[in-house]
């Protein structure tokens, strides 16, 4: 796409920084791409405005799975939240679970044993595979690379086979709850792990050579949707968006939690900002969380409780107070803002998701001067779950 | 945090520091010396990520509470600046916006504007619906809001389904001796 200085035939801009556009002109066209479209993100929407195949406006729609979460969860005790917090982003749940669960822990003065610290990051960076599997899919199939979906759907589900076995559950685990975990592991998981690593790597592979060495790839998703660095803090881009615009910003690092301290690893980082260096970015990913699995399964503890003492679970009050925990999910900050009141119940959870920050103002801002073909593939690029906006 | 906050203190009129951990404060400031104190904070001290910003219904009191997470990475501290602002019973709150500072904070205004009934005047599509269509009710995320009543009211019952209370339920489960 090349860029037209005479813009004269775009739309001017009123003082408070909105766009006049006049739809009865016959230069401009509404389309809605979503909530029912191949080309969006989940259950969302966008708001075009084009001029010929150039979008000239965006705004983003959500609400389509308001569920009430956060609104939900004050109205349960502390144990009753536990299971419905994982619904909150289908993807990757445990991140829920974690947060909520520390931050519970936290105000409450619980200790975790040591052995389920291992097995929750070890979660975590089970759920991270799977999280990456789902948007490689995505992001090569919103430029028609329909085999890469495929691929990485069966390496996915090779890591579903191994959380199926751990916890008992495929999508939504329920295994980190307020005080450890719900088991240990099962005896020869690790070389079950091992064979299933061993395969996702041989999947990598070829989605290395099939969609990133491909020239419809490298033609259409290097230089579209440029992250300037500059623009990080003010838009709260966090993980992959902005480690692909040369910010190494990871929670893991930056806020060390769990086990990662004792874990070897660098957080991957870019430099050209784009659709394909985010890509990119996420692809070494799943090799960094590959190596933190088997790291965690060499380093943890083969034995010892999982789960601390915990009093009657109905009768928890919690003191007044308030915390925030976060953690570096596939797709950036995720975070749990809990406040408490000292009753039983929760008197405000807040759940802080990356999408909420990318998939509403900086893709609003990015979406400008994008030819309509691309507009899918830049919004994939941002790795966005919409329920986890909307909560 | 403790250095932070005497540095802080100097300038603006702080509440106590509430310590949480090493690496996390909460403080509480008046209204009208937010902006001063978030740009201090974006400016000066490198609390440059806006990790979040929500509101807490404080009914009993009469007040909500607008909590702003600012994030110093390079740092690794996290602050969070309380404002307590009246919760008027019937309207709307009116607090002044941000976005100028974040403008990603456009969108935390326009959902505390939907969900708790806080207006932020000026404030880029603020007034726009952000998840609720056609919402005519008090704003559903204030503690005087019954989700219960509002169900009960606007959806149909359906019949044929077996309910346990969960409580009552998780207690047989759990402690079955009844302790």
């Amino acid at each position: 796409m090349s860029y037209t200085p005479d813009r004269s035939q775009y739309p001017a801009m009123r003082p408070d920084g909105t766009l006049d556009i006049d739809l009865t002109s016959g230069k401009y066209l509404k389309l809605w791409q979503g909530p029912q479209h191949p080309g969006i993100t989940g259950n969302m929407s966008v708001e075009l405005t084009v001029c010929g195949d150039e979008v000239v406006e965006g705004k983003t729609h959500v609400g389509y799975l308001h569920r009430g979460f956060e609104k939900l969860m004050e109205r349960r005790t502390f144990i009753q939240v536990f299971p419905i917090v994982c619904r909150v982003c289908v993807p990757e749940p445990d991140f829920n679970e974690y947060c909520y669960a520390a931050a519970v822990e936290e105000l409450a003065g619980l200790q975790v044993p040591e052995q389920a610290r291992w097995i929750r990051t070890l979660i975590l960076e089970m759920g991270r595979v799977n999280s990456y599997m789902m948007y490689l899919g995505g992001q090569a199939g919103a430029f028609g690379l329909g085999v890469i979906g495929q691929w990485t759907t069966y390496a996915r589900d090779l890591m579903l086979d191994r959380f199926e076995e751990l916890t008992g559950a495929r999508i939504y685990h329920m295994f980190i709850l307020p005080g450890g975990v719900r088991d240990g592991l099962p005896d020869g998981f690790a070389q079950r792990m091992e064979e299933t690593l061993a395969e996702i790597e041989r999947t990598m592979k070829d989605v290395y050579e099939v969609m990133f060495c491909n020239a419809v790839f490298k033609t259409r998703a290097v230089g579209l949707g440029y992250i300037d660095p500059a623009l990080l803090d003010q838009y709260g881009v966090t993980g992959p968006n902005a480690r692909a615009a040369g910010v190494a910003k990871d929670v893991r690092k930056d806020h060390p939690y769990l086990a990662y301290p004792e874990l070897d690893f660098e957080p991957v980082t870019g430099t050209e900002s784009d659709v394909y260096a985010r890509a990119d970015v996420r692809r070494r990913d799943v090799l960094v969380s590959v190596d933190l699995i088997r790291q965690i399964l060499a380093k943890m503890p083969k034995e010892g409780p999982v789960m601390a003492k915990l009093p009657n679970v109905l009768h928890w009050k919690i003191p007044r107070g308030e915390t925030y925990i976060r953690g570096e999910c596939s797709r950036g900050e995720y975070g749990y803002y809990l406040v408490t009141d000292g009753s039983g119940y929760p008197r405000r959870i807040n759940v802080r998701g990356p999408s909420y920050t990318h998939a509403m103002a900086l893709l609003e801002r990015m979406i400008v001067n994008v030819n309509i073909s691309d507009v899918a593939a830049l919004m994939v690029s941002l790795h966005t779950y919409p329920p986890e906006i909307e909560r | 945090m403790r250095t932070l906050y005497e540095r802080l203190k100097a300038l603006f009129p702080l509440g106590e520091l509430t310590e949480q951990r090493p690496d996390m404060g909460f403080v509480t400031v008046p209204a009208e010396h937010l902006r001063p104190l978030l740009t201090q904070l974006r400016d000066r001290e490198g609390y440059t990520h806006l990790v979040l910003l929500t509101a807490v219904d404080w009914i009993e009191e009469g007040q909500f509470q607008l909590t702003y997470l600012l994030c110093n990475r390079g740092a690794a501290r996290d602050l969070g600046v309380r404002v307590m602002i009246p919760r008027p019973a019937v309207g709307l709150a009116t607090m002044e916006g941000i976005h100028d500072l974040w403008p990603t904070a456009a969108t935390y205004q326009r959902e505390l504007r939907e969900m708790f009934g806080i207006d932020f005047p000026g404030s880029p599509r603020v007034d726009e619906e952000f998840i609720l269509e056609g919402w005519i009710d008090i704003p559903p995320y204030r503690r005087d809001f019954d989700t219960r009543k509002f169900s009960e009211e606007n959806f149909n019952h359906r019949p044929g389904r077996e309910t346990r209370d969960p409580a009552q339920y998780m207690k047989q489960q759990l402690y079955p001796d009844g302790k």
